[in-house]
């Protein structure tokens, strides 16, 4: 296998895998800052229980963080030594910043958050719990405006000719506000918070279903399902403005995102599933007609760009664009139709005894978990062939040194520490589920 | 003072810092299989469990900063030593998940397996950073096309095994020394004796890779004759490491692991004054060194990189003391110990 495609699976490996991790600890974050500044609040135990208890749930899953998210920032350099010297001068600082402000805030409270409980004051362990909190999400700042740069790249010039071509900054906060940073950070945010209420609500929902810590279960999954229905509705929101930007600033990507080949005089259609086919450059499936248009220009007749219109050899991998794509939608509209039912019930009191309803909560854990992977996928696949969009294709970003069996090597030890390493976070995390909240 | 200069300063307190605080950790995983008891081995990994994360953070961002500030050096140095860093995240991972799992089940097997485990992740960790700084002073294939090819074993020759073990050892005391402060007891005791020891053995090793280096690496007496003011940090080191066993012998704990502390800066220090002006250095031909200039990113970037260093660092200071403070003392086990 060429050492290209080897990277490119290793990349997605250990991302995709590490994925599962920070948004749980951010949307989880957010529900630990909810429940200790509760118990502070009302003093009523219960939130204490909940707060203790999902805190051991959120260490485990700031670990798996933490040991997935070193190989990425050693990534850039091992694997793809061109890119790493093609934009350090620009994507270096919000790396570096990423550590600087938030790792480094995040992982020392961290200790107080998880072992400081007897040590401290309620109100100093919650000022530590919103201090984690606060790095969880300064960490995805960074790394959302340093991947927003690859897509929508601004706030740079080009230096050098050829292989020692190089990115400069010309000014930073350009560069950080880039046309796609803002919202795809606050759509990334609403992922997060989905997956850590999702969980939230999954395991509540198993308490209720076997009868056990019945009010803790019901608080929790009330708190879920305030965060959930917000989020998956706010995300509709901020889909609808990044799929704007993505048409204006990647014409390609959102061209693939919509099987849209062939360009038409007046309005593009939005299919709403379907397949793609490349060779052919046609796409089958069910179809609004003018629909794409009228979401992008407001207008339903206004053409959208097709990938007729580009190049060949600039064209992203359309199925897997596609697919992705569409499956992230579709899970998102599941989550709004979903979580709103759920509030209905919730609302006139009717949730909590509707045992398939519960099941419904217990197994929707994996929709926004699969909807923030196929989100990325959808995301970078549909990037390509840039590495950084319209100015370095991936292809020519490798490292010049590193060798095919090399990769293998890794590829293969990555493959087995993760296997290893998900089967403990699964079996780790249905003990601690199993052992439930402790009774103080 | 140019920005080249002060990034690579900074290059050196990052490392410095790391070498402080990570050193210990790993250190007390080096020392781990010397506890008997579970229940000292549990003190041992709760001594460091509500830091360790954090202290790992300064090679995060070591790395991130030397990506941002010397991208070239970052690019060359990671996919060159492509297996080494490998095996180092492996090394890093394990670690990670040793101290995470490890408590997860009573079962004596498995806590015997992940302690296994520990040690050799924690081992492994130190000795790879020994032999990349060794290899560090005594240069790399780095060719005219800025690239370095080399295989893994031909970063396994003499003087670099020499200086892994030499950081072996060191943070093995480091870690011996910081133990002593959260331990008592019969555990603390076996820590002494083998602190004590450790220093005899750290002490030869120090001369003799001190020697070594200076034969080995002509820059770094030409850097220290051009600049005299250096051999304060030669001065400190030495006195750091005096008081090392002056404090030991006398069961002042706090200094002597303090002491400890202030010795691996001083040797930080002289690790950058040895490489100065290089961030790589070609064993081809010096012309091919990467260096703080031709290596570096734009003024732009490094002012940049200077504000969120001047922002963030005693940011992380004042949180680093608030937290240490909280969980100063000895190890109390309780239910959210590992």
């Amino acid at each position: 296998m060429d050492v290209l495609l080897l990277s490119r699976l290793q990349f997605a490996l250990t991302i995709m895998f590490h994925y599962i991790f920070p948004p749980i600890t951010i949307g989880l974050g957010a529900l630990l800052v909810y429940m200790e500044g509760m118990f502070l609040k009302t003093k009523n135990p219960v939130y204490e229980t909940m707060a203790r208890f999902w805190t051991k749930i959120f260490s485990l899953h700031f670990a798996m963080g933490v040991a997935t998210g070193i190989v990425m920032e050693f990534q850039f350099g091992t694997n793809w030594a061109t890119y790493s010297r093609f934009v350090g001068d620009v994507f270096g600082s919000p790396l570096a910043a990423e550590g600087i402000f938030a790792f480094f805030l995040e992982s020392i409270f961290l200790g107080v958050l998880v072992f400081g409980w007897d040590r401290v004051s309620p109100r100093m362990h919650f000022f530590s719990t919103v201090m984690v909190f606060l790095g969880a999400v300064l960490s995805s700042v960074w790394i959302v405006v340093a991947n927003s740069w690859q897509q929508t790249p601004a706030g740079f010039t080009i230096v050098g000719e050829g292989l020692s071509a190089r990115a400069e900054i010309t000014s930073f906060w350009a560069m950080v506000f880039n046309p796609s940073s803002v919202d795809r950070l606050i759509h990334v945010w609403l992922g997060a918070f989905s997956m850590g209420a999702f969980l939230v609500m999954a395991v509540s929902a198993w308490y209720l279903l076997k009868n056990r810590h019945t009010d803790f279960a019901k608080r929790s999954l009330t708190a879920g399902l305030l965060l959930a229905v917000v989020s998956s509705w706010a995300q509709l929101g901020s889909g609808h403005r990044q799929a704007i930007v993505a048409a204006r600033y990647q014409p390609t990507k959102m061209a693939a995102f919509e099987g849209h080949f062939v360009s038409l005089e007046g309005g593009a259609p939005l299919y709403m599933a379907g397949f793609t086919n490349t060779e052919k450059m046609k796409t089958t499936g069910i179809a609004i007609p003018n629909m794409l248009s009228l979401l992008i220009h407001g207008n339903p007749r206004t053409p959208v760009p097709a990938l007729d219109q580009f190049p060949r050899e600039n064209w992203p991998p359309v199925e897997i664009s596609f697919q992705s794509y569409h499956l992230m939608v579709g899970l998102g509209f599941f989550m709004i139709g979903f979580t709103t039912l759920l509030s209905w019930l919730r609302w006139k009191n009717e949730l909590f005894d509707n045992r398939l309803l519960l099941w419904g909560v217990v197994l929707s854990v994996m929709a926004p978990a699969v909807a923030n992977q196929v989100g990325w996928v959808a995301a970078e696949v549909g990037r390509q062939p840039w590495i950084v969009y319209g100015l370095l294709r991936t292809s020519d970003a490798l490292s010049p040194v590193v060798q095919s069996h090399q990769v293998m090597g890794s590829i293969l030890m990555f493959g087995t520490i993760y296997l290893l390493m998900f089967g403990l976070y699964l079996s780790t995390l249905a003990r601690k589920i199993q052992h439930g909240p402790e009774k103080l | 003072m140019n920005l080249h200069v002060f990034w690579f300063i900074i290059m050196a307190v990052l490392l410095a810092g790391y070498a402080i605080l990570d050193g210990f950790d790993l250190g007390a995983g080096i020392l781990h299989p010397l506890a008997k008891t579970d229940e000292d081995r549990r003190v041992t990994l709760n001594a460091i469990g509500p830091v360790w994360d954090g202290n790992e953070v300064w090679l995060v961002t070591f790395g991130g900063a030397l990506f941002a500030a010397f991208p070239r050096a970052y690019a060359t140095l990671f996919s060159g030593l492509y297996t080494a860093f490998m095996l180092l995240l492996l090394c890093l991972i394990l670690r990670a998940l040793s101290l995470e799992f490890r408590g997860q089940r009573e079962s004596k097997t498995w806590r015997s397996v992940w302690d296994i485990v520990f040690f050799g992740a924690s081992f492994g960790t130190v000795l790879l950073f020994g032999v990349a700084a060794g290899n560090s002073l005594q240069g790399f294939p780095l060719g005219a096309d800025g690239e370095i090819r080399l295989g893994f074993f031909d970063l396994l020759t003499p003087f670099p095994l020499m200086v892994g073990l030499f950081t072996v050892v060191g943070a093995t005391l480091h870690g011996a020394l910081y133990l002593l402060l959260k331990t008592d007891g019969a555990w603390q005791q076996k820590l002494r004796t083998w602190a004590k020891g450790m220093f005899w053995v750290f002490s030869f090793s120090l001369v003799a890779v001190t020697l070594w280096t200076l034969k080995t690496v002509p820059l770094a007496l030409e850097n220290l004759s051009k600049h005299p003011w250096a051999w304060a940090f030669v001065v400190v080191n030495g006195l750091s490491v005096v008081n090392i066993r002056w404090a030991l012998a006398r069961g002042k704990h706090l200094t002597s692991f303090l002491s400890s502390g202030v010795s691996l800066a001083t040797l930080a220090a002289l690790f950058g004054l040895a490489l100065f002006p290089n961030v790589v250095v070609s064993n081809l031909d010096p012309l091919y060194n990467l260096t703080i200039t031709n290596a570096a990113s734009s003024q732009k970037t490094l002012q940049v990189m200077s504000v969120i260093a001047l922002i963030g660092m005693p940011l992380v200071l004042t949180y680093s003391v608030i937290v240490y403070r909280i969980f100063r003392g000895k190890v109390k086990i309780g239910p959210t110990s590992y």
